[in-house]
């Protein structure tokens, strides 16, 4: 913690330093902005993402007047301040009407952005189903062969899975998995639908799946996109040396599951082995003072 | 649903295997990552059901891809919390980007570095220390160990080199407050070395960002700093107004216009001066030189010297009497 101004208080300590790089960090947090003007579509949109990231998700309730697209120092220093690194822009204009930017972060400074128009829109509200629990982590479903093939596409996705998979999760409880959001790319639209997971007997162990529509569901159109440079993507992606697996030399694992290993044995010294003695090969009382001189001499040296 | 349901009584009709209602085909395997819970489906889609019964198209396809997805969750190895069936998640493989960059490592300070070198290891000390004094535990260093102190040094023992009257404990406090100021000053010249900030070896830096008061004292001194002391310099719009209190507000004193008589006798003794100059005479120098001349020429007659001696001396006289010249030059004239 490099600060010329020491923090006064403990608590404001601890502040500053969860904020700080880590190795392992914290669950990236995500923003809500408003734009200059709203409409209702974007406003609920906008509800209903923010009910789906609801615990690590900041929703701010004034308008902005900026545009991602033009000026990124505003929506840099709103994540710097909130330290999150998700932000859901939703604004409304006669030129790009309903339109949501994405957009994440990395060193506080943007990495992607992209600008979805909605086409068509039915939010939580309009399905008469039971609301899923907040906190929950979604199964992430992507359809379509566009997510492969377009590059375009497939750093999108890889925005998507960042913006809905929530933190990372050791264990899960097998009927806790509730919520599917499924994302489809067609020649000219994204379509995000959320459903519902319903557990049925099968007849086996493995349960039959049923799903039951939650919304929102809403039907994307791709607008503009500014995605990053293939290095500083991948610098951004780099994993830091301390948590890369360190590789395990000389174990081996056969056909039959059992542990080999193998072991290193130096080379032998042949010269201090002891062979038969005898009184010839015995040495005398100066070979033997040199002797003592040189080891000592190389001990001192040594040290 | 009813899509899936017929599709699911095909199946039916072709196996008979018990799990039949949980296997789904597909082209394509899905590239599953059980972490992060994706499920990335690659295969083409049906355009042509797309565009008649998209929701119910799309629902359908859902399905399939969850019921995939939950297959290889439900064989993942389990255990039970709490009544409750976990399964345990692998790693996630799916690269997502950092938040921020992995934290660099911590600069060494002065004294790290010096122990470095020289192969210093700290050892770690206890937090709490045995005080004889007062008969318990007492901290090293921060909470309770003030009051432990105060409580320790109620009195002071005044040492027989000092002056009896010192306060001991103003004394004590002053070599606290010093040690505190230097370890101040030491944590900010580690900060500005590890910033590489250049920080001048004796007193202070400049101000880097100056306060407005700052920067409009130094523009009025500007201001008043030309021959004519900011006589004709154009005013800033928005410049403040000097205090009157102000160093720089001071005027040049002028002294008031003399009458026709004081000037006229003023001039008159000017020229007066100016013509009656009389040539100035150092008294001192002069007497001095005469009695010199005076000397020389004595012991001059008593040596009754050579021609070289009086050559000399001579010389001398006339070095002496030029320079003489030049304080009487008037005189002589």
């Amino acid at each position: 913690m490099l600060r010329v101004k020491k923090p006064t208080t403990h608590k404001g300590k601890k502040f500053i330093l969860d904020r700080e790089p880590k190795l392992i960090e914290n669950k990236k947090e995500s923003l809500f902005l408003h734009g200059r003007k709203g409409s209702e579509i974007i406003n609920n949109c906008l509800k209903d993402l923010y009910h789906f990231k609801k615990p690590d998700a900041i929703k701010l309730g004034e308008k902005n007047d900026f545009l991602p697209f033009e000026s990124s120092s505003e929506i840099e220093r709103l994540c710097k301040k909130h330290d999150t690194s998700l932000v859901f822009f939703g604004s409304h204009n006669k030129k790009r009407p309903n339109n949501l930017i994405l957009c994440r972060m990395y060193d506080h400074s943007i990495l992607d952005m992209v600008e979805l128009g909605i086409k068509n829109y039915r939010g939580i509200s309009e399905f008469k189903t039971e609301k899923i629990t907040t906190g929950l982590k979604p199964c992430l479903i992507f359809s379509g062969p566009l997510f492969e093939q377009d590059s375009d596409l497939k750093r999108i996705q890889n925005m998507l899975v960042d913006f809905f998979q929530r933190e990372d999760a050791t264990n899960i409880r097998l009927q806790g998995l509730e919520h599917v959001i499924m994302f489809t790319a067609t020649q000219d639209e994204l379509l995000m639908r959320s459903y519902r997971i319903l557990l049925k007997k099968s007849g086996c162990k493995i349960p039959r799946i049923e799903l039951e529509e939650l919304g929102p569901s809403i039907d994307f159109v791709i607008r503009r996109k500014k995605l990053a440079s293939e290095e500083l993507f991948k610098l951004a992606c780099k994993v830091p040396k301390e948590l890369k697996a360190k590789k395990v030399k000389n174990v081996t694992k056969d056909v039959f599951g059992s542990k080999l290993g193998r072991v290193h044995v130096g080379k032998q010294n042949i010269h201090r082995l002891q062979t038969r003695k005898m009184k010839g090969l015995r040495k005398s009382a100066s070979e033997r003072r040199k002797l003592r001189a040189n080891k000592e001499k190389r001990k001192r040296d040594g040290k | 649903m009813a899509e899936t349901d017929q599709k699911d009584i095909n199946v039916i009709r072709f196996t008979d295997n018990a799990c039949k209602s949980i296997q789904v085909d597909k082209l394509l395997d899905l590239y599953l990552d059980l972490g992060t819970l994706l499920a990335i489906d690659t295969n083409d889609l049906n355009n042509k059901e797309l565009q008649s019964r998209k929701d119910q198209y799309l629902k359908s396809l859902a399905r399939d891809n969850t019921q995939i997805l939950l297959n290889s969750i439900w064989e993942l190895p389990t255990e039970k919390v709490e009544n409750n069936i976990v399964a345990k998640l692998p790693k996630s493989k799916f690269i997502l980007p950092r938040e921020k960059p992995a934290p660099k490592p911590k600069p060494l300070t002065k004294w790290q570095t010096f122990a470095k070198e020289k192969g210093i290891k700290t050892t770690k000390k206890s937090r709490v220390t045995w005080d004889e004094v007062l008969n318990k535990w007492v901290p090293r260093y921060g909470y309770k160990k003030t009051k432990a102190e105060k409580e320790k040094d109620w009195i002071i023992e005044v040492p027989g080199n000092v002056d009896p009257y010192t306060d001991m404990f103003e004394k004590k406090s002053t070599i606290k407050q010093e040690k505190v100021a230097k370890n101040e000053f030491q944590r900010l010249r580690n900060i500005a070395k590890a910033k590489k900030t250049k920080v001048p070896s004796m007193g202070l830096p400049p101000t880097p960002k100056m306060t407005a008061r700052q920067l409009n004292t130094a523009a009025q001194v500007a201001n008043i700093s030309t021959a004519s002391l900011g006589k004709f310099q154009p005013k800033l719009k928005k410049e403040k107004t000097l205090s009157k209190s102000s160093v720089l507000n001071l005027k040049k004193r002028k002294l008031p216009a003399p009458t026709k008589d004081e000037e006229y006798n003023r001039n008159l003794k000017l020229a007066d001066s100016l013509i009656n100059k009389k040539p100035k005479l150092n008294l001192e120098k002069a007497v001095n030189r005469e009695i010199f001349d005076q000397e020389t020429s004595i012991s001059e007659r008593k040596k009754g010297g050579g021609n070289k001696q009086r050559k000399r001396r001579n010389n001398q006289n006339s070095k002496a009497g030029r320079e003489f010249k030049k304080t009487t030059g008037k005189k002589r004239r």
